[in-house]
């Protein structure tokens, strides 16, 4: 099985008609991935590569089913297109784009949570999601993953799940599903969620965790762990030599007043059982042992 | 991005907080000026984006335009933590009477707003947090429902301030908020927040963090402009590029923020020293390639470069290709060591092949390729 998406979802593309709406959207389709529908209030009734085009997510979803969302709309406008995916009835959203401001991620967050509660929120700056041989809603290369089981992966750093997706499926271990959370200050979908769903999943028999510094989501996913996963888990976090007061690329990745460091994550997964990789290799060869063992 | 204390202090003016008249300058002549124009006496204060100004010497109180010169002279070029002081910012004295702090971040375990307050301004909260917890009343925000009078007049009583302030403290704690949240701010402090022997709450100090995101419906250019970034992150900054200078001698160029934390980390671990952090993002076209070997190749430092790119939907011959049309572009001063991973490596290594010598190198891991800039550096790997 597979968390959040499986070959039943359909998709609107929020953007399907600008360039990387459009480039993904049909790598996507071409993967296998149900792509339904795009929005675009002023090109209602157009279609792209067949794909057709509707004015609001409502719309699109009246007349296709769409059961989730994928934005590819500029951060100006995220805000905006995040209320209306909730308000047009999909279950599933999935942010891609970056740059979103923090204000902004907050209130659509806490919206969503009070008023959409059963709506899952993706991202924003995420790389989405795969379900290797089902669907693919994102900008994830789908051909570097396996299909099947037994490794469920969640990463909040894009290349790094590519990476690891590429060395499972170099050792023949296929992936459930791939989730990228993002790495900005208010992911809508936390390692947490990730992990309870992985959990819950009878084919995802261990679990591939990809952290970086800045936040605690690394130490509050740690506790989880030594509380309620019971499948084995193997993590690597980037960024133990960055310097306090840097952000490094992401939004969220900044070492501040000493708290957020890559080692005190690292000490945290440790001490709740979890397996550390020092280096993402590392991690793809004890994961190949723990799958092996299994 | 972290604004100096006047930029902020105009920051929160502009919502209407209550902060004291001043004027920036850069010279002792300018300094003179503004406290004759402001009367004094006046306080000397540097503008570096670091805390402990006034432990190292920075902060100086000034009765007469004579004091102001030497206290201008003497803290114009003063090094605080690293940070050259270059700008003052000259204000009217004010006398205290009480020191508060206040403060909005985002929790981002809890995903809402933080409001702290505590009666014990005027020294590190840090600190007041580990010796005196109890001393800091918190407010959580929902960011959906905003901060209400009430919930902020609780908030001023939990706090045990001077009860005579409590009016004037709701107030300029709403507009506080006010600014954090339509000034699309990561972080608001006052500390302290004073008030005056005839009872006035007023501004004293200001620390500003903007969202450099939110640069969409903000001017964010003054603030950009006055950014601490040492020649190469400003070069690096002009061409957009995401990088953070480090003391090392190997250049990193990685795709993607966490592959290059990873690669940064991966030369360490073999006990080399990165020259810096370098994201061009996922497409590694000849163009980003080229402008980050340009911004790497001015470093003085750098010994060596270590490209590790790994291609998901950009394929291995698109980043092949750039190497290769980027490196004939600019004329590089030191070995470039290369991994290229992912969808179709193997091409991009074939295409790369009539290009290697001593000089440009192609390692298939990581691992190995860190060893190997480590050593073109001039270092030993472990």
């Amino acid at each position: 099985m597979s968390i959040f998406i499986d070959e039943n979802t359909k998709v609107v593309y929020q953007g399907l008609t600008g360039s990387q709406g459009r480039y993904y959207g049909m790598l996507n389709r071409d993967y296998g991935t149900q792509v339904v529908a795009g929005t675009n209030p002023k090109k209602a009734g157009a279609d792209v590569e067949g794909v057709p085009v509707f004015a609001t997510v409502a719309d699109a979803v009246e007349a296709t089913g769409a059961n989730a969302s994928c934005v590819f709309i500029p951060a100006a406008g995220v805000r905006g297109a995040v209320l209306e995916a909730a308000e047009g009835g999909v279950e599933l959203i999935v942010v891609i784009t970056e740059g979103v401001p923090m204000h902004d991620e907050a209130y659509f967050y806490n919206k969503l949570k009070a008023d959409y509660p059963g709506v899952r929120l993706l991202g924003p700056n995420c790389p989405g999601l795969i379900s290797p041989g089902k669907a693919n809603i994102g900008i994830t290369a789908g051909h570097i993953a396996k299909a099947g089981g037994p490794v469920g992966i969640v990463s909040r750093s894009g290349t790094l799940t590519y990476q690891a997706l590429y060395e499972l499926k170099q050792k023949d271990i296929g992936c459930t599903t791939c989730v990228g959370i993002g790495g900005d200050p208010v992911p809508g979908t936390s390692f947490i969620d990730c992990l309870a769903a992985f959990e819950d999943d009878p084919e995802t028999e261990a679990v591939m965790m990809i952290g970086e510094i800045g936040g605690s989501a690394e130490e509050e996913a740690a506790e989880f762990i030594a509380a309620n996963v019971t499948k084995p888990v193997v993590a690597y976090i980037a960024g133990l030599c960055a310097p306090p007061g840097k952000k490094m690329g992401h939004a969220g990745a900044i070492v501040s007043g000493g708290k957020g460091t890559a080692q005190a994550k690292v000490d945290a997964l440790a001490a709740a059982g979890v397996h550390i990789g020092q280096s993402p290799s590392e991690a793809g060869e004890i994961m190949a042992e723990v799958v092996a063992a299994l | 991005m972290d604004l100096f204390e006047y930029q902020g202090k105009q920051f929160f003016g502009s919502y209407g907080m209550p902060v004291s008249p001043g004027e920036a300058v850069t010279t002792v002549d300018g300094a003179a000026a503004a406290a004759e124009r402001l009367g004094t006496p006046v306080m000397v204060k540097a503008q570096v984006h670091t805390g402990g100004r006034g432990k190292a010497g920075g902060v100086k109180f000034a009765a007469d335009i004579d004091a102001v010169r030497v206290h201008a002279a003497n803290i114009l070029g003063l090094d605080i933590r690293g940070h050259i002081v270059e700008n003052l910012w000259i204000e009217k004295a004010s006398d205290i009477a009480e020191e508060y702090y206040a403060s909005f971040t985002l929790d981002r375990s809890a995903k809402k707003h933080l409001g702290m307050l505590s009666a014990q301004g005027g020294v590190e909260i840090e600190t007041v947090a580990e010796e005196n917890p109890d001393a800091i009343a918190k407010i959580w925000v929902n960011p959906v429902e905003g901060l209400t009078e009430g919930q902020c007049r609780q908030w001023v009583l939990a706090a045990n301030l001077n009860p005579d302030v409590t009016d004037q403290t709701v107030e300029l704690l709403l507009k506080l908020y006010e600014a954090y949240t339509e000034g699309d701010a990561d972080l608001v402090e006052i500390n302290p927040l004073i008030v005056t022997p005839e009872g006035r709450v007023h501004v004293l100090d200001a620390k500003v963090t903007l969202d450099g995101n939110a640069g969409f419906r903000h001017d964010l250019a003054p603030f950009d402009a006055t950014q601490p970034r040492d020649e190469r992150e400003a070069a690096a900054h002009a061409k957009g590029l995401q990088y953070v200078g480090l003391e090392g001698s190997v250049g990193v160029i990685a795709n993607g923020a966490g592959l290059a934390m990873s690669t940064v980390d991966v030369v360490n671990q073999v006990g080399g020293r990165p020259a810096n952090f370098l994201d061009i993002g996922g497409g590694a076209n000849a163009d980003v390639m080229a402008e980050a070997l340009g911004v790497i190749n001015n470093d003085p430092d750098v010994q060596s470069i270590f490209i590790n790119i790994f291609g998901g939907i950009t394929r291995g011959e698109e980043v092949a290709n750039g190497i290769i049309e980027a490196v004939n572009r600019v004329d590089i001063a030191s070995p470039i060591v290369i991994r290229l991973d992912g969808t179709n490596a193997v091409i991009g290594w074939s295409l790369l092949e009539p290009y290697l010598s001593e000089r440009l190198v192609i390692l298939p891991t990581m691992l190995e390729a860190a060893r190997e800039a480590v050593v073109l550096a001039g270092g030993t790997a472990s």
